[in-house]
């Protein structure tokens, strides 16, 4: 590279690989010293693989990474960290129970033999103080707000020597006032000399801090722009795509029927760093497909478990056909006629170890059992594999194979089977069809139009747009535990749904 | 496609074949570095304990309760349990059947035995609930603190109010009247209803874990709660419930003990049954052929210690030592990653 | 008052050999360990520590024996944790077995035997009767404010803490868990010998078959009972100690209240303890020991 390269870390042709999926593109992306960059793209995009790989989590399988001009390898964290580079991860890598400087003490490059707390405290502070993050040196980590963990992470990057700050969606946790205060301090860091990357999949944040915007849309970079050159509208088209817009509608079918599934007015409290459901108001009938658009960590898995009788309703009702369900159990729902096709089959819906045959059975096993539960009629359960999977048209895996050994298209297979061969009502898809190959994932597809066909209500959550936006009839978006809109596709377009998801766009009754 | 059980069934028995080989040779090893001829060593146990017939009951003795601690253990090891309170669960049940055992007089035999059973198993269901239902679901600590309080509880018990008047080398409650005696079969030997029961609950189990609706519910529960939760199933009672099982069937060990050898309740009624219960599910993998096997086999190298005692003068220690290397070679090989439950 | 004070001095004796394996076990576990073996650990050092000073007629060379077993015993526990990737609890409860066993095979020929004893030190000048102590009571004493010292003031401690509330964030700063594991298992094998090793040659004299008596098992309560604060676990030793002197006390003057209700004392304490704080223990535990606890392994 020559001498007169001034860019702090230039990235060229980085292409990672997962299994089933090209994380990273042949990507490029410079950064100059003194710089805000924020890399901004919606979920999936790649844009965390490509910093890990910049600090060492992960190897890149081709491209080269140049830091002050010199090529280098980053083999890991500790490599990365050599060079001046630090990461702020979306989960905080800090220990609850160690107090403010004593999770920032523990990275720092040269630590004395004997801590004097009274020295630690005093460095701590000036740094605190320097870019008014305001941290109480003696506080245990677990008793901070996020935002101000977020402040310790920072903090813990500066006095191990980091240069170059990457911030992994930065602004996800916290509100409003916090954001701007965050922003105020990314401008300190710059006029100090550091090098900021920031990702991020809200625009508005991106176009008001950064000096320069990269956009990355499947594994590719879309092109950099300066916020001063781009508007709303045009990084909504780069991050979404504008051929998206025409997208095959779904068949009319007959007109949706009696409501399956209400939520009025549904409140759940938080659990953790998830956010709580408020005043939630949904309705699926009958023959219709609802889809829910948001970005994923916005409250779609507790919608999911809401619904399932996982999550406690606080307040307000949840009605299933007809009849108050709020308080039932999850046996009770599902014996209703619920049935549930999860994001992570191998996780959340079967057990590894169990063959196939056994997770067929382990839905509702009363349907199979004898003499009250003695015995189980393993004829039966075979038969009725063969048959509902027969209807549903779909090849069953082979029957006594353990889960573990499936692919993750097969254990899908196999939950749709089993879930959708007995008589229900609803089906909720979270995230169906998220890390399946092509074939895998129509299949899913195809099974969920042929229940809305036979007249059951299917509730959708996803994040891929085109899917919904070629099966829903009706589709919401999630935002903070809130649906902030509802649409006909037909009606509006992917841009218009993009930025509502983000947050950019305008609220619709 | 041949069925899934039988090719299971066919590698888990090679897989314990091996581990009893392995055993054998550490047990030679052992005493050879103890200065024992090994041959000699193991021409004298199977011969006295193996061949011959009386030898061979008193290890089957030894088994009834090992058959049921293990079951303790092997039931909450399915539900992704680990319950190292089996030692505790066998003493209380050993008490509440006492107390059944010494103040329910006039009964008929077969009626009084169903009570001290019954009991047997309520004060070890008991003894296993509590930590179960202890809401922050932490059965390691609790089930041991249970362990160390469940013989000072019965030591009250014998030294205090229970005690029997008459003069004896260390405390002992009165006699158990006849009718609570379990009765023994095939005179000349101690064999009793014990190991029936024993083998009952094994078979009950083998059959239930495997082929009954509840097995299975109790076995997802173990591989994967989450999924098992999505499915409707309750797993915090089920966790409950399989504690309270596993309690049950070690405190049936420890009143079948008391009421079938010892007539009397004591203190000295375990060698430690409830932490051999486990040595014995962990070699087993919690499978019943393998509990059934493991439990004769540690049962042996326990009467083999009595036995070496007299013929090579060897200390009964010993067989603590040759536990601990057996569970210690078991939790090295690579085999100890793949557990199953 | 004379009651009070000599129930304090023998209170305080027989705290040592209990602090030992709990100031042992607070590090062990501070790095996500929990050792079930602490009983065998025990014994091995009494009756190898009894041996070796009986042989050698010196009491010193003996305890230094029962160091080094115990070292060397707790290692196979680490080695099986650390790179076989055991279930901690089983291992535990192996090393258990094989310390049961084994100090009965060693001490056997050495029963009823009397070996070198430690001599004594007063505390308050040489004319009182009380508070007289052999060194290994003072160095108990000594030894829990500066594991504090070391736990909390030390970067070595810092890190070790770390490893045990997260062994991936202490391995992402440049710890090596297993490092800090060996070397908290080399301490807690040498504290647990060198307790029992106290128990024999410091407060009976003699050897005999498990007579550590369960109190490797109370150490582990004794333990969450001091919340892992070694500060804390002097008062915890002292409520022991002082509830065997007292069942002593009482023995000897005839009163008819049960032993087995006075030995119920550590246990009931800590289940009580557990119940009231037991919501807060998940919190103050070293996170890591959540596996354990709290889960499946």
């Amino acid at each position: 590279m020559s001498n007169t390269d001034k860019t702090v870390v230039r990235l060229v042709g980085i292409t990672k690989r997962f299994p089933g999926v090209l994380a990273n593109d042949h990507v490029n992306l410079d950064l100059y010293p003194g710089e805000i960059h924020a890399l901004l793209g919606e979920n999936g995009a790649g844009k965390s693989t490509l910093m890990k790989i910049l600090y060492g989590f992960y190897r890149a399988d081709s491209g080269k990474i140049y830091v002050h001009g010199q090529e280098v390898q980053i083999r890991s964290p500790l490599d990365a960290r050599k060079l001046g580079i630090g990461m702020v991860f979306q989960g905080f890598a800090l220990i609850p129970a160690l107090t403010v400087a004593e999770n920032v003490a523990l990275f720092m490059a040269r630590l004395p033999r004997v801590l004097r707390p009274h020295n630690l405290h005093r460095v701590v502070e000036e740094a605190s103080q320097r870019y008014g993050l305001e941290l109480d040196p003696n506080a245990p980590v677990w008793q901070l707000s996020v935002g101000e963990q977020q402040k310790v992470e920072l903090l813990k990057l500066l006095l191990a020597q980091a240069r170059i700050l990457i911030f992994d969606e930065p602004t996800k946790v916290l509100v409003p006032h916090e954001v701007e205060a965050l922003f105020r301090v990314f401008a300190e860091l710059r006029a100090d000399g550091y090098s900021l990357i920031f990702i991020t999949h809200k625009l508005r944040e991106a176009l008001a801090c950064a000096d320069r915007i990269t956009v990355m849309r499947q594994g590719r970079v879309v092109g950099t722009v300066r916020p001063a050159e781009a508007t709303e509208e045009t990084l909504v088209n780069m991050m979404f795509g504008e051929h998206l817009a025409e997208v095959s509608r779904p068949p009319h079918g007959r007109n949706p029927g009696e409501p399956v599934l209400e939520l009025r007015h549904v409140h759940a409290p938080r659990q953790g760093i998830a956010p709580a459901l408020e005043d939630l108001n949904l309705v699926v009938r009958e023959g219709e497909i609802v889809g829910v658009a948001g970005v994923s960590g916005n409250g779609q898995r507790e919608l999911g478990d809401v619904i399932l009788g996982l999550l406690r309703i606080a307040k307000g009702r949840k009605i299933f056909r007809g009849e108050d369900a709020t308080r039932w159990p999850p046996r009770k729902l599902i014996r209703a006629g619920i049935a549930f096709i999860p994001e992570d089959p191998l996780g959340m819906a079967v057990v590894p170890w169990f063959s196939v045959l056994e997770n067929f059975a382990l839905l509702d096993p009363s349907r199979f059992s004898l003499w009250m539960g003695l015995r189980l009629s393993w004829a039966r359960v075979r038969d009725s594999l063969q048959r509902g999977f027969a209807r549903l048209e779909l090849t069953p895996p082979p029957p006594y194979a353990r889960a573990a050994t499936l692919s993750g298209g097969n254990l899908q297979r196999l939950v749709l089977g089993r879930e959708l061969s007995r008589p229900y009502h609803l089906v909720v898809g979270l995230y169906p069809t998220r890390g399946l190959d092509v074939r895998s994932a129509n299949a899913v597809r195809q099974a969920l139009l042929c229940a809305k066909e036979e007249g059951k209500g299917v509730l959708l959550i996803s994040e891929d747009l085109q899917e919904l936006f070629s099966l829903c009839d009706r589709l919401v978006v999630m935002l903070r535990g809130r649906i902030v809109g509802e649409f006909r596709p037909e009606e509006t377009n992917v841009t218009e749904i993009g930025r509502v998801m983000t947050g950019t766009g305008v609220v619709h009754a | 496609m041949p069925k899934p059980n039988i090719i299971r069934f066919w590698h888990g028995l090679l897989r314990l074949l091996v581990t009893v080989v392995v055993i054998l040779g550490i047990f030679g090893l052992f005493l050879w570095l103890m200065g024992r001829d090994p041959i000699k060593s193991y021409r004298d146990t199977f011969r006295l304990n193996l061949l011959n017939p009386r030898g061979l009951a008193e290890v089957v003795v030894r088994m009834s309760p090992l058959l049921l601690t293990a079951l303790g253990v092997a039931i909450p090891f399915r539900a992704g349990l680990i319950n190292v309170g089996a030692e505790g669960q066998f003493m209380m049940g050993a008490l509440l059947g006492t107390w059944v055992a010494l103040n329910l007089p006039g009964l008929s035999q077969s009626l009084h035995l169903l009570l001290v059973i019954l009991a047997g198993m309520l004060g070890g269901a008991v003894w296993g609930a509590i930590p179960g239902a202890l809401g922050w679901a932490n059965e390691t600590i609790t089930t041991l603190l249970l362990n160390y309080l469940a013989p000072l509880v019965v030591g009250y018990f014998v030294f205090g109010p229970w005690r029997a008047p008459e003069l004896a080398m260390y405390p002992q409650t009165p006699e158990f009247p006849p009718s609570a005696r379990f009765p023994m079969f095939f005179p000349g030997t101690r064999m009793h209803l014990g190991f029936f029961l024993g083998l009952f609950f094994l078979l009950a189990y083998g059959y239930l874990i495997s082929r009954s609706r509840w097995g299975l519910e109790l076995r997802a529960v173990g591989g994967n709660p989450e999924a098992a939760r999505r499915l409707g199933i309750p797993v915090e009672r089920w966790i409950v419930g399989a504690m309270v099982l596993g309690g049950a069937l070690a405190g049936l060990a420890g009143i079948a003990e008391v009421a079938a050898i010892h007539g009397r309740l004591k203190m000295a009624i375990s060698p430690g049954y409830g932490f051999m219960g486990f040595l014995v599910n962990w070699l087993a993998f919690a499978n019943p052929i393998g509990i059934l096997i493991m439990s004769f086999l540690v049962a042996f190298i326990a009467s083999s210690g009595f036995t070496l005692q007299l013929t090579q003068r060897l200390p009964y220690a010993a067989v603590n030592v040759l536990m601990a290397l057996i569970l210690f070679t078991v939790l090295a090989k690579p085999f100890a990653k793949g557990v199953r439950r | 008052m004379s009651w009070f004070l000599s129930w304090l001095s023998g209170a305080i004796l027989y705290a040592a050999p209990i602090l030992y394996p709990t100031l042992g076990e607070v590090v062990g576990q501070r790095t996500g360990m929990v050792n079930l073996g602490l009983e065998g650990l025990m014994l091995l050092g009494a009756s190898i520590s009894f041996a070796v000073s009986f042989l050698t007629q010196n009491a010193w060379v003996g305890i230094l024996a029962a160091a080094g077993a115990g070292l060397t015993a707790n290692f196979v526990y680490a080695w099986l944790v650390v790179h076989r990737n055991a279930s901690q609890l089983a291992a535990g409860l192996a090393l258990m077995f094989f310390g049961i066993g084994m100090s009965a095979l060693i001490g056997k020929p050495y029963v009823g035997q009397m070996a070198a004893y430690l001599p004594k030190y007063p505390l308050l000048g040489p004319k009182s009767l009380v508070f007289r102590y052999d060194i290994l009571v003072y160095f108990a004493f000594a030894l829990a404010p500066l594991v504090w010292f070391f736990l909390f003031r030390t970067s070595f401690g810092l890190k070790l803490r770390a490893v045990g509330e997260s062994p991936a964030i202490a391995y992402a700063a440049g710890v090596s868990p297993a490092f800090m594991r060996y070397f908290a298992a080399a301490f807690t094998g040498v504290m647990a010998a060198v307790g029992g090793a106290h128990l024999a040659l410091g407060i009976a004299g003699t050897w005999s078959e498990g007579m550590t008596a369960g109190r490797g098992f109370i150490a582990i309560a004794l333990v969450i009972f001091s919340r892992w604060n070694p500060l804390r676990a002097i008062i915890g030793a002292l409520v022991f100690g002082g509830a065997v002197v007292l069942q002593l006390q009482l023995q000897a003057q005839g009163i008819g209240v049960s032993a087995f209700l006075m030995d119920m004392i550590p246990y009931v304490l800590t289940v009580l303890v557990l119940l009231v704080w037991g919501r807060g223990v998940r919190y103050v535990a070293p996170a890591s020991l959540g596996r354990v606890y709290f889960g499946t392994e």
